[in-house]
């Protein structure tokens, strides 16, 4: 798996990256790439969104983005994960592929002693009652792109401009929130490359990491 | 003739969104070109086409919500 950290990025430079790594990894011409970042503070809405779902911008731009899902907020001290990642064979499944992105997340908050769970019939990663991590892909040529946003050290205040998810009641949490103390972004950045190694892609699937 | 159908996705996903046409009808289509795209709760992805041919007519409009088999478009 190879690896990219983007730094602090804007949202639009970031998506440019991760296109032409897609269409490298669509190539054959780079193996799986898994892009990391922290984003310049923005709102995006997914392919089910609508912006009836944002209350008020307070000068965040807003973008329309091609990633499933509905609205979500982007900004710095929020660690995003972007697995440019081909999918072949068994691991053909867009949902599986989610539920991989979930146990990535589950496994990177056990790291830090947090016990992290699923919904049913909601997507992310949860922690009780809050959502700590988004997550939102899109697809071309069986390889993915978007990823899973997990908040670390994010201001939690943005979210309250907006319905995450479209859903109504999300409470949203960080792990500075949960842990009372501010995390290292750069030893996070290396948790999360650690627990995209660790968790198999499919468990029983034959494919390329 | 041939439709072009909403292939199965996942286990237990049963339909997806259209978000938009890559082609009009009356475009050619080369196999392998990817279509559509569609969206579901939290994935979007785009479809390819298997065949080469003419789009003859899109079944299926933006916005509309189509099942796992549902014609999307029929190619000629």
């Amino acid at each position: 798996m190879r690896y990219i950290d983007l730094g602090l990025s804007d949202y639009k430079e970031a998506y440019k990256t991760q296109c032409e790594v897609r269409s490298k990894v669509a190539e054959g011409a780079c193996e799986n790439t898994l892009i990391i970042t922290e984003h310049k503070s923005v709102i995006t809405i997914g392919r089910i969104g609508s912006e009836k779902n944002i209350f008020k911008t307070e000068g965040i731009e807003v973008l329309n983005v091609d990633r499933g899902g509905d609205v979500t907020y982007h900004g710095p001290g929020q660690l995003v994960a972007y697995p440019i990642f081909k999918l072949e064979n068994e691991a053909r499944d867009i949902h599986g592929f989610l539920r991989f992105l979930e146990e990535v997340g589950i496994s990177f908050l056990s790291k830090y002693g947090v016990r992290a769970e699923t919904r049913p019939g909601m997507r992310g990663v949860w922690v009780r009652d809050s959502k700590i991590a988004s997550i939102g892909i899109g697809v071309k040529k069986w390889v993915t792109y978007h990823g899973m946003a997990i908040n670390i050290n994010t201001d939690l205040k943005p979210f309250s401009f907006i319905k995450p998810c479209g859903i109504d009641g999300v409470k949203v949490t960080s792990l500075e929130n949960l842990l009372k103390e501010r995390l290292d972004i750069e030893d996070a950045k290396r948790k999360i490359r650690e627990s995209f190694e660790e968790v198999p892609l499919l468990a029983e699937a034959v494919c390329k990491r | 003739m041939a439709e072009l159908k909403l292939p199965e996705l996942a286990e237990g996903i049963n339909e997806a969104v259209v978000s938009f046409w890559h082609f009009k009808e009356g475009d050619n289509i080369k196999e392998g070109d990817e279509i559509v795209e569609m969206a579901t709760d939290k994935a979007a992805f785009n479809v390819p086409c298997k065949i080469s041919g003419v789009l003859k007519k899109i079944a299926a409009h933006e916005g509309d919500t189509v099942k796992v088999g549902q014609t999307l478009a029929i190619i000629e």
